[in-house]
Parts: structure tokens; C-alpha cells; sequence
């Protein structure tokens, strides 16, 4: 059965090399990559992709800027359970709120706050750069990677959960860091998998079949 | 634990890689997304396009070679050269940049680093300086290769610069550019330690032994060459072995997303 994926388009400047890593990790796979701004689309697609860079509140401003597309999010991944990836800043908008710039409602999809990291030991911020990510045994879309395979980060804020039962995955950067959050049907990840090569295209490949 | 990133440089004017790679299987030597592949399969943390195109006409080539790259190496990529407007930025970036760098217009126009910031993300904007000795412990910093001298301080300049918004500085030594003798490890250091950002230490890389003291001794967070890899005198495996054995956290893993 051929599968479609909708990556969420709201003025994000790095949906292209979200849909070409998609792209290539749905190759040979039945399932269909497109690129929307519609929120029809986005309420018949089977996957739903939601990838974001830039500010928490800029963000969340250009998803809700979008007439019909927070409904449609919420009926597709909320009420209908389909997979869900968010990814950096488009899983940060998951969260309850973010403090970037005053505070802004998120998604409310997973309980906790988005909030500025200070990393012990007076390390550099941002986050930059390849990170060992270690993922809690048994999430589907880590099968197959080595435990603490490395992700490539680029942040400065990062998602604080309520409930430890959300988190997937860590990453140590003076103190944990959340590298990934999954709850039910809503995946999100912190780092970039469309930019951490063979392993991350691995995670794409993974959300692609998953079922949660 | 988060691992030092080495990060090959390619130069590129008219969309065209200026000085060749000598991988043997390339077809293309001067396509730049040929020698990008042969960086993502060779497993390099970054990668950095420098464009040198003289004429601002010709950018389009960039913009081109920017987003056949990005379709076919799914790792990150810094561009850099040219920038001068927002538009400029949201071009590099909708063609698949990763991170934009901006040298003379942060000069000419300091306001213009936190205009970017602020309509992109701090992580996107790369500032680089261009720096050299201008007295014992002191550097400027320099434009149009070395042949402009703002008159500014690297050390306080890298300061602002990040105050402004920058989310990392690439510092290029002046002095050490193109000689081979390694990193101005003085500098490098000066300037890691002043700011709060990761810093790229840039200029002079000779031996596997220089990115070391880039690191140890410089405090940089991430070492960017050219020459060393590609004329094929180290591989980016040799490099990261070296680093490794000097006790510095690299990722080992090969690249290869563009197969």
C-alpha cells in the first residue's frame, strides 16, 4: 500500500534537505514524500513530518500563521494517532510552552517546557556538533543503531519533560540534554537526523516503517 | 560527550572547485557536489563551501551547486563569501545551507549579524574573522585577504560579534594561511577562551599534529582545512585517528549518506 508522508511546510528554512534525506530513505519503500502547506494534505497523510530551525515563538507564529494547519495537526497526530516526527525546533514545539523571547504556547503534546540549556563546566552554547545519543532499549526508531551512535546537534534551547516516561533518548552535554521525546504516536528528536549521514537517514528509514 | 568536528574547506568560483581535489575517483574534479560526496563518504564532520566568485552576478552557480549538494549529502554544510543581505542568507539557506558565514558586510555593518540572527536562529550564523599579529599578544582584524586592516581587535571583535548574535566564530589565521606551519595557536586561544560560542580554528594546517594543537592548545571546538585533504596528504580517517590518539573525542563513523 502505498503510504504518504507530509512534511509540513510554514516557512521553515530547512524543509529542503528534510525532504531530499525523506526522499532517500523512502527509496525503493512504498511510501510517497511531498512537501505541503496544505492542511488537507496534512489531515490524509499516513506520516506527518514537522521539521523547524530557528525561534521557538518565530516558529510557532509561521505554523499557526497557517489557516487550518494547527487543526489539522491536531486531528491527524492527536486524535487519529498517526506517526509523527518532529524535528529540533518542530519537536520543541510539542512541548506545553517555550521560554525563547518571553513565553510562547506550544502544541501541548508533551508535558514540559522548552527552556535555554546551561551546560555545566562552562561549555559552549550552542549545542554544536556530533553527540553520542543514547536511546532507551527497545524505541523503534533507534533499531538497528549502535547504542550511543552520534547525532549532529545545532541548539541553544532544548525541551524539559515533565515525565522522564517521554524521553527516548539523551545526549550528555554538561548534564542531559533531551535528544529525542516519543510519546504514543508522537516521535521528536533534537538533533538532526536529515544531517547526521548513514545514521540518521537509519532513524528516517525507521519512522518510515514504524508502528506505533 | 560531544566530538570535535574536522571540517574540509572547498573553495568554489563560478560553481567550480578552484583548487582540485586529487581524489582518484572523481569524474568531475572541479563539481563541487562530486568532492562534497567524496568528504560525506570519507566521513568528515562538515563541510565549507567558500565562494569566491568575484562578480555577484555569477551567484546563481553557487546557489546551484549549494542545492545539488544538499540532495545528495545528508551532512552539514557551512557557505560562506558574498553574503551581504537577508536575502542573500534565506537563498543559501532554502537551497540546503545548514550555516551561512559573514565576514566583510559584519564588518561594514555589525547590525546586519543580528538582523540575521534574529530572522534565522543565532545557530545559523557563522562570523568569520580574518585575523593577524599586528603586535606580541595582539591581532586585527583584516579583509580582502589580508589586505584591508579594519583597525578593529580580533579578541574584543569576536566578543561583540557574539554578543550580536553570532552562534560561532571561524577564525582564520592571516599570518599562518596557506604556509603550512600550523594553526596561530596564540590567537586560536586568545579568542576561544573570550567568547561563549564554539570557535573554528582556520589557517596554516601542515600536519595531523597541528589540528591536535588547534585543539588542545587552542581550545577550538572544531578544525577546518583545505590543502592538507585534498591533495590526499591525510585522509579524513588518518586525521581523526591521529586526534584520537591524542586523547580528543572524534566520530568515527564513516558518512556515506550519499551512497
Amino acid at each position: 500500500m502505498v503510504e504518504t508522508v507530509a512534511i509540513v511546510d510554514y516557512g521553515s528554512g530547512n524543509l529542503r534537505s528534510a525532504a531530499k534525506a525523506f526522499e532517500r530513505a523512502a527509496a525503493g519503500t512504498q511510501a510517497r514524500v511531498a512537501v505541503t502547506a496544505d492542511p488537507h494534505a496534512v489531515r490524509r497523510a499516513d506520516r506527518i513530518v514537522l521539521p523547524g530551525v530557528g525561534a521557538f515563538a518565530d516558529c510557532m507564529n509561521g505554523l499557526t500563521a497557517v489557516a487550518g494547519m494547527r487543526d489539522a495537526l491536531e486531528a491527524a497526530v492527536h486524535r487519529s494517532g498517526r506517526p509523527f516526527l518532529g524535528i529540533c525546533v518542530g519537536m520543541q514545539l510539542m512541548a506545553e510552552r517555550g521560554v525563547e523571547f518571553g513565553t510562547h504556547e506550544g502544541l501541548g503534546w508533551i508535558a514540559g517546557e522548552v527552556r535555554a540549556i546551561e551546560p555545566k563546566g562552562g561549555l559552549k552554547v550552542p549545542h554544536m556538533g556530533w553527540n553520542d545519543v543514547t536511546a532507551r532499549p527497545g524505541e523503534a526508531l533507534f533499531e538497528g543503531l549502535a547504542a550511543g551512535e552520534p547525532m549532529y546537534f545545532v541548539h541553544s534551547y532544548a525541551l524539559y519533560a515533565q515525565n522522564s516516561a517521554d524521553v527516548a533518548a539523551t545526549a550528555d552535554y554538561g548534564g542531559p540534554i533531551t535528544a529525542a521525546v516519543r510519546h504514543a504516536n508522537m516521535a521528536g528528536t533534537q538533533f538532526h537526523p536529515e544531517k547526521s549521514q548513514a545514521a540518521g537517514l537509519r532513524l528516517i528509514a525507521n519512522f518510515l516503517r514504524w508502528r506505533p | 560527550m560531544l566530538r570535535v568536528r574536522i571540517i574540509p574547506c572547498l573553495d568554489v568560483k563560478d560553481g567550480r572547485v578552484v583548487k582540485g581535489v586529487r581524489f582518484v575517483d572523481l569524474v568531475d574534479a572541479g563539481d563541487p557536489v562530486e568532492q562534497a560526496r567524496a568528504y560525506d563518504k570519507a566521513g568528515a564532520d562538515e563541510l565549507c563551501f567558500l565562494d569566491i566568485t568575484a562578480s555577484h552576478e555569477n551567484r546563481d552557480t553557487l546557489f546551484d551547486a549549494v542545492s545539488r549538494t544538499a540532495e545528495q549529502c545528508f551532512m552539514p554544510l557551512t557557505v560562506g563569501g558574498g553574503v551581504r543581505t537577508l536575502e542573500d542568507i534565506r537563498k543559501l539557506l532554502l537551497a540546503g545551507a545548514d550555516k551561512v558565514s559573514i565576514n566583510t558586510t559584519a564588518v561594514k555593518n555589525p547590525a546586519f549579524v543580528s538582523q540575521a540572527a534574529e530572522k534565522f536562529g543565532r545557530q545559523l550564523v557563522v562570523v568569520a574573522i580574518d585575523a593577524k599579529q599586528v603586535a606580541h599578544g595582539r591581532w586585527g582584524v583584516f579583509t580582502h585577504g589580508g589586505r584591508n586592516d579594519t583597525g578593529l581587535d580580533a579578541v574584543e571583535w569576536a566578543k561583540r560579534m557574539t554578543a550580536a548574535g553570532a552562534g560561532e566564530i571561524l577564525l582564520t589565521s592571516m599570518d599562518r594561511d596557506g604556509t603550512g606551519d600550523g594553526f596561530d595557536v596564540a590567537l586560536t586561544r586568545a579568542i576561544a577562551d573570550a567568547v561563549t560560542v564554539p570557535v573554528i580554528a582556520s589557517g596554516g594546517v601542515g600536519t595531523l599534529d597541528h589540528l591536535v594543537a588547534g585543539i588542545r592548545d587552542g581550545h577550538a571546538s572544531a578544525v577546518l582545512a583545505a590543502s592538507i585533504f585534498h591533495f590526499g596528504r591525510f585522509s579524513i580517517a588518518e586525521a581523526k585517528a591521529h586526534l584520537k590518539a591524542a586523547g580528543i573525542p572524534v566520530r568515527e563513523a564513516a558518512g556515506r549518506s550519499g551512497g
